[in-house]
This record gives structure tokens, sequence and C-alpha cells, in this order.
């Protein structure tokens, strides 16, 4: 366990160092940026629930990604598909008043996950029927989210006064049950703990899991030990969008009450770099995604305090990602050893925990 | 009407056509380059910048093929020589790149924006041609960069179909065991084009700011850089047919500004989405016919 835990202990330092030179760039001083970043994400209590608040959207679009990847299929999308999951949790959240409340949540969370799904399926059905390459479907189709709830705002769901350029509030019974006020922490947070075990347990314990991990090692031959391969990619990628749908759903039942432009900061970028830490692992990323969410937190109080645009929280993520791409490949070998084995095809981070 | 709208397809195909052209070749060589957004984007920023403080446009182009040719550099080392997945790679160096131009945009200019406007790179009107009637202006009035993406079409198409060297390329995107195996030195053919991807995608990039906007907002090549990926796929992997494709999204994004100008009743953000729409409708339901080099994404360990 400690040793599978060193080579990310290893990438992030170093990744810190790389960060430093980055900050000493821009004229900041590293440690001054270092220390407002903790205060600011554990700096509380406050600040720690905070903290926990901001990875839950992580822990969500995570474990999208981890589910995806797992199949090595290249879902870029998962922040389109948060998107679309939240706007349908924002459009049938304000009609629920006077449902009871266990019921009115499930609704909203259920239209979330469908929502989410079926952006996600149509990248999948794409990709099985059209062979059309996820990779860039899904990054198109981010772009067509973020216009639809442009428009939602704006146009259909548009607040009764007309002031500002946000949805309607969703009725008191869609909101999710909050605890230890005035902390923001709230069941959204179990359910993502819930689904994270149980995308672990359908990974690594399940014969869907399995076939679907098979393909994501080398899909020409799960098609010869007869896996269907074509539905098993539009399920895969269903399953992936869902995930992301529910944290669009959470953020809006918890935190917003509301759907307003830019409701993601780019989740479903950072969910990528959550998910490589966790190594597509589910029940890591519920770690990662705290690490992550502690730094969003922290780059608020990190401008205050230095000056530093929360901006660099995008550096800092692309550098644990390039970084750790670099630590775990399977190139290392080759390059040490002269005369090596057969190439490698399938990339390492798929077969990580296989 | 027709005639702004068809001189402003022109210049909005440009920035796309310029980028596809580099993937064209990099992909050919047998890689995805999905960082290409992140290499525009970083061309974008700092051909402004360069620009903004020395006031000399060759300055400008110079730091802007300077910024995406180092995005490409860091993705040559992580993906010839580590050989580590395309997609995720390319993935964080974008993040990265919008992260680097963010921070040092905020950085240079305040979170409101001093005015971060230069003088732009002049159209260049080719002498009385630029004079005919309707075709004038829309041919041989328009920013250099304009003529140099047309020009590099036939260029391109007799580079990787005629020459040697294109074999050879192609090769290396086919067969790496094998091109490695003749002695054509697989690694040094992708790092050339992932090279020369590097400075069209400056190119596109600075043809954005200086050319186009002349000022710079954060992610400003708006996912040009994920449309040219398709516009190789739609051209059906031919400099001519990226042409043909990249004018498609060219007019796809021109419209928008001419259909807001109408003040029509239709939400402007269809309009916005529909360059992204129509790339995925394109793509599904009118690409593909055209092989994918075999080895394309496959990372590749030689032996």
């Amino acid at each position: 366990m400690l040793a599978r835990l060193a080579k990310p202990a290893g990438a992030i330092a170093l990744a810190i160092a790389l960060i430093a030179l980055v900050l000493l760039a821009l004229g900041a001083s590293p440690a001054g940026v270092f220390i407002a970043l903790w205060q600011g994400a554990f700096g509380n209590w406050i600040a720690f629930t905070d903290s926990l608040v901001k990875a839950t959207p992580l822990v969500f679009t995570g474990l999208a990604i981890s589910v995806a990847f797992s199949a090595a299929l290249w879902n870029i999308g998962a922040d389109g598909q948060l998107v679309i999951g939240a706007i349908a949790a924002g459009a049938v959240g304000p009609f629920l008043g006077g449902w009871p409340r266990p019921l009115a949540l499930t609704i909203v969370l259920i239209a979330g996950a469908i929502g989410g799904a079926w952006w996600s399926a149509i990248c999948g059905w794409l990709r099985a029927r059209r062979d059309t390459n996820e990779v860039i479907s899904t990054i198109m189709l981010n772009f067509v989210a973020v216009q639809i709830l442009s428009w939602t705002v704006h146009g259909p769901l548009m607040e009764a006064s007309h002031a500002y350029p946000q949805s309607m509030r969703i009725a008191p019974s869609a909101e999710m049950y909050m605890f230890m006020p005035p902390t923001r922490l709230n069941l959204g947070m179990i359910l993502a703990l819930v689904l994270a075990i149980a995308m672990y347990l359908l990974l690594f314990r399940g014969e869907v899991g399995f076939q679907l991990r098979a393909m994501g090692i080398n899909r020409r031959a799960a098609n010869f030990f007869r896996i269907p391969i074509a539905s098993l990619t539009i399920w895969t990628m269903a399953l992936s969008g869902a995930l992301a749908g529910i944290g669009g759903a959470v953020q809006v039942s918890a935190i917003n009450h509301r759907l307003y432009e830019k409701i993601s900061p780019g989740w479903g970028f950072e969910a990528i770099a959550v998910a490589l830490v966790a190594r597509l692992n589910p029940l890591g990323i519920v770690v990662a995604a705290i690490f992550f969410g502690a730094l969003d937190n922290g780059s608020q109080a990190m401008q205050r305090a230095e000056g530093v645009s929360p901006v660099l929280v995008q550096v800092i993520q692309a550098v644990v990602i390039l970084i750790l791409l670099a630590f775990d490949t399977s190139a290392w070998g080759n390059i040490r050893e002269v005369f090596s084995r057969a190439p490698v095809a399938a990339t390492s981070i798929e077969g990580a925990d296989a | 009407m027709l005639e702004a709208f068809l001189i402003s397809t022109i210049a909005m195909a440009t920035p796309i056509l310029l980028a596809a052209l580099g993937e064209l070749l990099v992909e050919e060589s047998g890689i995805i380059n999905v960082g290409i957004e992140g290499a525009m984007l970083a061309g974008a920023f700092f051909a402004l910048s360069g620009v903004y403080f020395t006031g000399s446009i060759a300055v400008g182009l110079t730091c802007g093929i300077a910024a995406a040719t180092a995005i490409n550099a860091m993705l040559g080392v992580l993906l010839i020589n580590l050989a580590v997945n395309q997609v995720v790679a390319g993935t964080a160096l974008n993040i990265f790149a919008a992260g680097i131009t963010g921070v040092f945009y905020r950085k240079f200019f305040g979170i409101t924006g001093k005015a971060f406007i230069v003088s732009p790179l002049h159209a260049l009107a080719i002498g009385p041609l630029a004079r005919i009637p309707f075709f004038g202006p829309m041919l041989f009035d328009q920013s250099p960069l304009v003529y140099l993406a047309f020009l590099l079409v036939p260029v391109f198409a007799w580079l990787i179909r005629r020459t040697r060297y294109g074999l050879r390329v192609r090769a290396a995107g086919e067969r790496p065991e094998a091109a490695d195996a003749l002695g054509l030195g697989v690694y040094a053919l992708r790092w050339q084009a992932l090279i020369v991807s590097g400075v069209l995608s400056g190119l596109a990039g600075a043809f954005l700011t200086l050319a186009y906007a002349n000022t710079f907002v954060e992610n400003i090549s708006a996912g040009r850089g994920f449309v040219a990926l398709a516009v190789v796929i739609l051209g059906q992997r031919n400099s001519w047919g990226l042409a043909a494709a990249s004018l498609l999204f060219g007019a796809a994004m021109a419209l928008q500004f001419g259909l807001q100008a109408l003040g029509t009743a239709v939400p402007y953000q269809l309009f916005l989405a529909l360059p992204y729409a129509l790339t995925l409708i394109v793509l599904a339901f009118f690409g593909g016919q055209a092989r994918d080099p075999s080895a394309l994404g496959i990372p590749y360990i030689r032996n």
C-alpha cells in the first residue's frame, strides 16, 4: 500500500517544485502562496468543511472519468455532462413544491443522472455505431452544453423578475439535506461516498467491470472473447455521464439552488487530474478529490493574500497530470534497458490497478 | 452583406486551416495531438504580449511561435520519448496553456483588464487584384497569414503525398517498427512533425489576437484547435479537403456574427453553438471514409 502511494507522493513533490518556479516567474513568494493555500483550505473549521464541499463535484466527475478511462473511452466531456445534469435538476426543481422531500430529492437526482447519461451516451453511440472519435465528440458537446445553459437561464427557465441571467429557485422540498450549519456539509457528500464504493465494486468485483476493463486494455481482444463491445461502449459512456450529471444535480440541490451561467469552473477537466492521481481507483478518487477541492478552496485565500490569480490552480492541475504521466509510463524501462521486452501497445494508466 | 460574410468566412477559416495542416502532418506521423488547442491559445497570448511590450509585429509573431512550439516540445517529450497516453497528455497541456495564459494575463493586465490592445497586423492588398469587384477584397485584401495558410495547402499536398520525406512520415504513422528497422528514425520524424505543427499553431493563435481580435480574452481560441482535429478527419487527410472543411467551419463561425447583427428572434446561443454542433454532426455522418494511419494514437516504444 505504501509503495503504491510513493509514486503519487513523489509526483506531487516535483509538482510543488515546478509550481514554485512559476510563482517566482510571477514575482510571488512560493512560501507565502503555499501558506495562504493551506490556511484557505484547512485554516479553520469552515474552511475545512468548504474544502470538502468543493471536493464533492470532483468526486462525481472523477468517478465519471474513472469509469470511462478504465474502458479506454476518453471522455473529455464530463464538464458538459455535469452542466446538462444541472440543467435537468434546475428545470424540475422549481416544480416540486409540496412534494415529500425524499421523493422530490430523488426526482432531482434522477433528472441529473438522466440528463448527463443521455448527453454522454450520444458520444458512446457515435463511437460504437459511427466510429466517431469520442475525444472530439465529447469536447464539442461541452461547448454546446454551455450554450444550452446560457439559453435556459436567459430564456425558458429565467427567474420571474428577469433581472438576472439565472433560473427560478428550486422548491424547498428539492433542496438537499444540510448538516451542521453554518457549514455547507450535506447529504450529497454521503451520496458521493456511496457511489465511489459502488463504482469500486462494479469495476473490480463484478463481471461487467471485468469486461469493461478488458475492453480498456485491448478492445480487439475483448471483442474476440465475445465481450459486447458496442453496447458496453454506449452503456459505459452513459454511466460516466450519469455520474457527472448527478454531480451537477447535487450542486444545484445543495449549493446553488438555481442555475446560472458558468455553473462549473471546469470540474470535468479537473476531474482528469483527480482520476489520474487516484490511478482511476474509485476509492482513491475520494482522497484525490479532497486534495484538489482543498486547492480550489485555498486558491481564493491565495489571491487575497498574495495577489496570485486562482487560475494558477489550473497550472497546478496540469503539472500534476503531466508529472504523473511521466512517472507512470512504461517507457522508463525501455529507456533504461537497451534490450527490452516487446512494445507495450496500451498505455499504463488503465492497467494500473488491473 | 454576402461580401462581408465571405470575407469573414475566409478570415475565420484561416486559424483553423493553419492548425489543421500542422495536425495533418502530425497525424500522418502517428500522433494525435489533442493539445493543439493549448498550443494555439499560448500562441495567441504570447504573440499579443510580444507586440504589446515591443510594438513589433515580428517580435510578436516570434513569441507566439515560440510559445506554441514550447507546448508542442513538452508534448514531444511526453508522447515520443516517454510514450504516454496521447489524449491525456494533450488534455493536460490544454489545461496548462489555459492556466499559464490566464495567470500571466491577469498579472500583466489585472482582472478588469487595462487596455490590452495593439495595432493589428494589417491586411495586405495585392496591387490591382484587390480592386477586382466582389472577389478582390475577399481574396486579395486579407491578412498576410490568410495568404500563407492557403498557399500552404498545395505545399502540404505535395510534401505529404509527393516527396520522399512525406513517404517517411507516413511510414512512421503506418508501421513505426518497420520504419525504424529501415533506419528512417521514427522519433526524429515525429519530433519534426510536432515542431512544424507548433509553428503553425502559433501562427494560428497569433492570427486570432493580432489579425482578428486585436486583444486577448481568456480562452480566446474557443475550441478552434479541437475543430482543427475534426477538420483533419473531415478533410479526408488531404490538404485540399482540409481547406474545404476549414471554409465550412469558417462559414459557420462567420454566420453567427451575421445573424446576430440581423437581430433575429432566434436565441443567439444557437449560433454560438452552431460551429461545434456542426462539427459533430458532419464528423459523425459525413466523415470517416479516409482510413486513419494504422499507428495513430498508439504510443510507440522503440526496441
